[in-house]
């Protein structure tokens, strides 16, 4: 069973099919919440639903206003199941604590890097707990 | 975590439930961080005004019902609603819950400013504050054309720094990590006379395109580059490639030789750039193709400036939108108080020029329902646009902007 260990920025737990995305991704402007999708027309996830997935991207991008959209979607249920970033994005942490003090739902986000998300391939049923500042993430 | 007195005091509750409700997201988002320590700042700028949703406005009524009040002056950004226009924005709703979402922020204590360039205003900060801004585009500005100090701020976060005075003692509020990373040396073929933004704007794209989150430093640029130019490169630069900080040598306060932009280190990487390259950029930054119909003109984003408005007024002579072209300019309620002041409101508006305040064409529904293309000389409009609006836009000098408004269709002038 594949085992990787990263940073835990925000903690929690979560299942889902991994989406590798090469390109970062700014919410704002680059996700609809209230549909679920990538609507940035230059990003590579363009048309695609995040919703419940382990999305794996290099880092957040673009306007500080990503957190309210991270945090939209946590409480619609359209956000990532949970996000594995290559660098901290405190943009992004921002949107997963909120969401998670008014609403009680979690997002976990971890610090991976982009290649070792990436070797899980594509579509890979993942489970992720983070806990302790530490990140487990398994294939199952 | 090393805490002061008021610190624990702040967590205890001592200032009220908002405020410790401000301070446990901030304590674990510097948690998450690595980060140890917080110290104080003056003032804030808080990005929390545009209606994103019901997660917004739950965030700021919690602090509203525990009777929270801000600690230092704080500013905010641009809402969804233009409250000196009523019936600007078309979507009923949105309206109501983007009003209510700015008043609960002004009972907070929060002043009524509702502009992404709080830079242009009285508050503007000065070389060397620590201060917490939201809105990417001030974050840059503040940084570099001031030389201010601020992180990323987020919405949330810049309110809870706000509630408590308080930021994470990180990032780019640390002088060790305000030092340039990538050097970009412009080539003598650059053409910056004549005042346009475009060539600023070019660069600001392929430097956020090139080395998004890094601090990046401009060498080559004239003396002669104005605040207005760097708001234009910052804004879009921001937002391709996440930017919050960057040095132009001999332009910007921490930038007077390229020893000290870089702190003494050595560029991570080096690119030399030319005319073809920031043409290049440019034509990447339209969807629309030259020629097509043109349904709007927007201009000011980040909002219009006072310098900007004249410039704009004295292209005006004889100006007049085609039948069907909407010409917007958006601009702070402050900006906007000083043009009533003078005869240039009423000149702009007897030319048909329509101006938005307190938001942005490109935030809320302001466009009518768009058949044609929509130009800016904005970068940063131009990279958001296709996505926010769904419409097709066309990056332009401000001499564009007015040629194709007049036309009806998209005018390229040839630079």
């Amino acid at each position: 069973m594949k085992r990787e260990v990263g940073v835990a920025l925000v903690d929690g737990e979560a299942q889902g099919a991994l989406a590798i995305w090469p390109a970062p991704l700014s919410f704002w402007g680059g996700y609809n919440a209230l549909l679920g999708a990538v609507i940035d027309r230059t990003h590579p996830a363009f048309g695609q639903s995040a919703a419940g997935r382990i999305v794996a991207m290099p880092k957040g991008r673009g306007s500080s206003s990503s957190s309210a959209v991270l945090a939209e979607a946590i409480r619609l249920g359209t956000a990532p199941a949970a996000i594995l970033l290559a660098e901290a994005d405190p943009i992004l942490v921002t949107g997963a604590l909120v969401a998670r003090r008014l609403y009680a739902l979690t997002c976990p986000i971890a610090i991976l890097p982009l290649a070792v998300s990436a070797a899980f391939g594509e579509g890979a049923m993942l489970s992720l707990r983070c806990r302790a500042r530490e990140a487990i993430v398994v294939a199952i | 975590m090393q805490l002061t007195d008021r610190d624990r005091a702040l967590a205890a509750g001592d200032e009220g439930e908002a405020r410790a409700f401000a301070f446990e997201v901030l304590e674990a988002y510097a948690t998450a961080l690595g980060v140890s320590s917080f110290l104080d700042i003056s003032q804030a700028h808080v990005d929390g005004c545009l209606y994103h949703g019901q997660a917004s406005l739950d965030f700021v009524e919690r602090l509203v019902r525990d009777g929270g009040r801000v600690a230092v002056p704080t500013s905010l950004n641009v809402g969804s609603v233009d409250l000196i226009h009523p019936g600007l924005i078309r979507d009923p709703d949105l309206e109501q819950a983007g009003r209510r979402l700015m008043e609960a922020h002004v009972e907070l204590g929060c002043e009524r400013t509702f502009s992404c360039a709080p830079y242009q205003s009285r508050r503007r900060p000065l070389f060397g504050q620590q201060i917490a801004w939201g809105e990417s585009n001030a974050i840059v500005f503040a940084n570099s054309v001031i030389g201010a100090r601020t992180e990323r701020y987020g919405d949330f976060l810049d309110l809870c720094c706000a509630m408590t005075g308080r930021a994470p003692a990180y990032g780019l509020h640390l002088e060790e990590n305000r030092g340039g990373e990538v050097l970009f040396r412009l080539g003598d073929d650059v053409d910056f006379s004549g005042g346009s933004d475009a060539p600023y704007v070019a660069l600001g794209a392929l430097a956020g395109d090139r080395c998004a989150g890094r601090i990046p430093v401009f060498e080559g640029l004239p003396a002669t580059t104005t605040e207005d130019n760097m708001k234009a490169l910052g804004a879009v630069a921001a937002s391709t490639g996440a930017i919050a900080m960057l040095h132009a040598i001999g332009v910007t306060p921490e930038a007077p030789t390229l020893r000290e932009a870089f702190k003494g280190r050595e560029p991570r990487a080096i690119f030399d750039v030319g005319k073809g390259e920031l043409g290049h950029a440019l034509v990447k930054l339209s969807t629309a193709r030259d020629g097509d119909k043109l349904a709007a003109v927007s201009l000011g984003t980040p909002h219009f400036s006072m310098a900007e408005f004249e410039a704009l007024a004295a292209k005006l002579v004889g100006f007049r939108p085609a039948p069907g072209v909407a010409f917007y300019v958006n601009t702070s309620r402050e900006t906007l108080a000083e043009i009533a002041k003078s005869n240039l409101k009423a000149k702009l508006e007897a030319a048909g020029v329509l101006i938005v305040a307190d938001t942005c064409v490109y935030v809320t529904a302001i466009l009518d329902e768009v058949e044609g293309a929509v130009m800016t000389n904005s970068g940063k409009m131009a990279h958001y646009a296709p996505g926010n609006l769904n419409v097709d836009i066309a990056f332009g000098t401000l001499d564009e902007c007015l040629a194709s408004a007049t036309a009806g269709r998209v005018v390229r002038l040839g630079l």
